[in-house]
């Protein structure tokens, strides 16, 4: 009996500690996080399936059934500004926009298209790639060459980024926000085409950067300066997303302050 | 160790030779005396004294793992004859592991020796009354007439010309903090005013310095800027800093352009300062779609589509508009320098 009272007598104890709220608190935040995580809808979810199993060489059709239906039936857009006519757009559009998951897209995925799993396979991103180029003039899909960063120059693409990317894109390409929800994604892991593509021909809120003005070996040593950074370690410890001051701050204030507020709660604490 | 020693060292004298007693005042309250002092588990049980002494000299013995892991590290690292990325992975490791034995070898002595003095050295309270602050009189007196002696010893009432010299050696002293100021001008007269543009600069890319032809650049597309030969300047930074332009390319039916600025296009391509007109921060992201430009330092949003009008955050003014045309072989020039000054608010703006 007395074994039992103790017992209960220490749980009361510890129910009880000065930091019992605090951990309320972040159960109840992890729980709130966790069943919003599980029952919202996700986007994928509501996105049309791409219909890859009546695949045919054809384009056409598969603009008809996947496509059609927002961009109208000869890829004219919708007409409201929601969906952009796909006249002249050109091939390298389409290969960035389907090959990165982007398109197709849902209507809830507003104010920004963000990457998502690829829904068609190459042969069928080319066809469909080669019907729109079919609708207009547009850019085509850089080749292997044009994308071979391998004997680029990172250090001239570097100081090229930091001037015409590094503002949206953050100064070691990992995003950065826009206005109204929107932001500028993250560049690693991008593959070289996609990059290639992405400044060619200024998908969403990204501007153009057109062969004339940035001419194909400024992009391809764009592309190199960085692949050369994703490879390139951090010297002076964590990276913290390389995101800059503001998560250093965080981790500064959080973690630096907190260990010297611990060791000053120590000191002044009595020993018993 | 266990008993409770009061330190007293009896009343201080503080009364005088007026043989009155110690402070005018009556005790208005009585004092409560010390606490009981609550003794440590190390002051009673010899074991859980021994417990502590284990752990002050663990803490201690840590640190001296500490120091042997920075020794070792600075050795077994080694940075010669390796290059590139390899080396920047050693010279991480090498930072972390001589960081993580220095902490651990300076954290662990401070931490032992305050856990050996919370825990085992005494804590009994001790009181120190407060002696009184007058000096006795018999001092006092010395103290004024040693300072008495020195000023005639001094002569300084009997020898003017040396106080008077001293005076104006002190006096232009203060000038030397003054001369200085100096330093803060002179003033920039029309610098703030003026840029690198002028009628007929090429508009060259920023940092590939090609000119750029009209017919190159796409709608929505943008292209940042400078004045051609701006890098053969005189100061070439501190022009870049007022120079820097994006050039944008709308759709010349979503252009709003006031009647006075007619002109300053060039089949939708217009071409703004890209210093923020709050505090001079690059403003530099374009969103092609809303055609808003975003200054990445307040969120300042200027609408290129309505002559960058401000329409969020902290700017005044939109951004300066630099009227462009094209010359003969069709790149973009400059048709004048900017109509205003260039960059956030300054005293004189407005005044020339």
């Amino acid at each position: 009996m007395s074994a039992l009272k103790s017992v209960f007598g220490r749980v009361s104890a510890r129910r009880r500690h000065r930091l019992a709220p605090l951990v309320l608190l972040f159960a109840a935040l992890a729980a709130t996080g966790g069943a919003y995580a599980a029952f919202a809808p996700s986007p994928q979810a509501e996105a049309a399936p791409g219909s890859s199993s009546q695949a045919t060489d054809e384009g056409k059709v598969l603009f008809l059934r996947n496509c059609s239906s927002c961009h109208g039936l000869k890829g004219e857009g919708s007409g409201d500004g929601r969906s952009p006519s796909l006249i002249g757009v050109g091939a390298a559009s389409v290969d960035f926009q389907v090959g990165t998951g982007r398109m197709p897209a849902a209507r809830s995925e507003v104010p920004q298209v963000p990457a998502k799993p690829v829904q068609f396979s190459q042969k069928e991103i080319a066809a469909l790639a080669a019907y729109v180029a079919s609708l207009g003039p547009g850019p085509a899909i850089p080749s292997k060459e044009q994308v071979d960063f391998s004997k680029a120059d990172a250090a001239a693409g570097g100081a090229i980024y930091r001037t015409n990317c590094a503002m949206c894109h953050n100064f070691a390409g990992s995003g950065g926000a826009l206005t109204q929800g929107k932001f500028a994604p993250s560049l690693k892991g991008t593959t070289p085409k996609h990059i290639y593509e992405a400044m060619l021909t200024g998908p969403q809120s990204m501007p153009v950067f057109s062969d004339g003005t940035l001419t194909p070996t400024d992009k391809r040593d764009v592309i190199a300066f960085l692949k050369s950074i994703e490879s390139e370690p951090n010297p002076g410890g964590a990276s913290l997303g390389r995101i800059g001051p503001v998560s250093e701050g965080a981790v500064g204030w959080i973690v630096g302050m907190g260990m010297l507020i611990g060791c000053a709660v120590w000191l002044g604490a009595k020993a018993r | 160790m266990s008993d409770q020693h009061h330190t007293n060292p009896g009343h201080p004298s503080g009364a005088d030779e007026d043989g009155g007693t110690t402070g005018a005042l009556e005790p208005r309250f009585t004092s409560p005396g010390l606490a009981p002092h609550a003794y440590r588990r190390s002051d009673i049980d010899p074991k859980a004294a021994k417990r502590r002494e284990r752990e002050v000299a663990m803490l201690f013995g840590l640190s001296t793992l500490g120091t042997l892991l920075f020794i070792v590290a600075y050795f077994a690292v080694k940075l010669e004859n390796v290059g590139g990325t390899e080396m920047l992975n050693r010279v991480a490791l090498s930072t972390r592991l001589l960081g993580l034995g220095l902490g651990i070898a300076m954290f662990c002595i401070g931490a032992g020796a305050i856990h050996w003095a919370k825990t085992l050295m005494p804590d009994d309270e001790i009181v120190n009354d407060r002696k009184p602050m007058r000096s006795s009189d018999e001092n006092r007196s010395a103290a004024v007439a040693y300072l008495k002696e020195g000023a005639a010893g001094a002569g300084l009432g009997r020898r003017k010309l040396i106080r008077n010299s001293l005076l104006g050696a002190l006096a232009p002293l203060g000038l030397l903090a003054l001369i200085p100021l100096r330093d803060l001008g002179p003033l920039p007269g029309d610098k703030l005013a003026r840029t690198a543009w002028k009628a007929g600069s090429r508009l060259v890319t920023d940092p590939s310095g090609n000119p750029v032809k009209a017919s190159e650049v796409p709608i929505g597309g943008v292209v940042h800027v400078l004045p051609e030969g701006i890098n053969d300047m005189g100061h070439p930074l501190e022009e870049r800093a007022k120079a820097a332009v994006i050039v944008i390319r709308l759709a010349p039916e979503e252009l709003r352009e006031r009647k006075s600025r007619r002109g300053w296009s060039y089949n939708g391509i217009v071409a703004y300062s890209q210093i923020c007109t709050h505090v001079g921060c690059p403003v530099g992201l374009y969103e092609q779609q809303t055609h808003h430009l975003l200054c990445p330092c307040h969120q300042s949003t200027f609408d290129v589509a309505n002559q960058c009008a401000v329409v969020f955050g902290p700017a005044a003014r939109p951004l300066p508009q630099l009227p462009l045309a094209v010359d003969s072989e069709g790149y973009l020039v400059a048709k004048s320098g900017f109509h205003e000054p260039v960059g956030p608010s300054f005293w004189e703006r407005g005044k020339r």
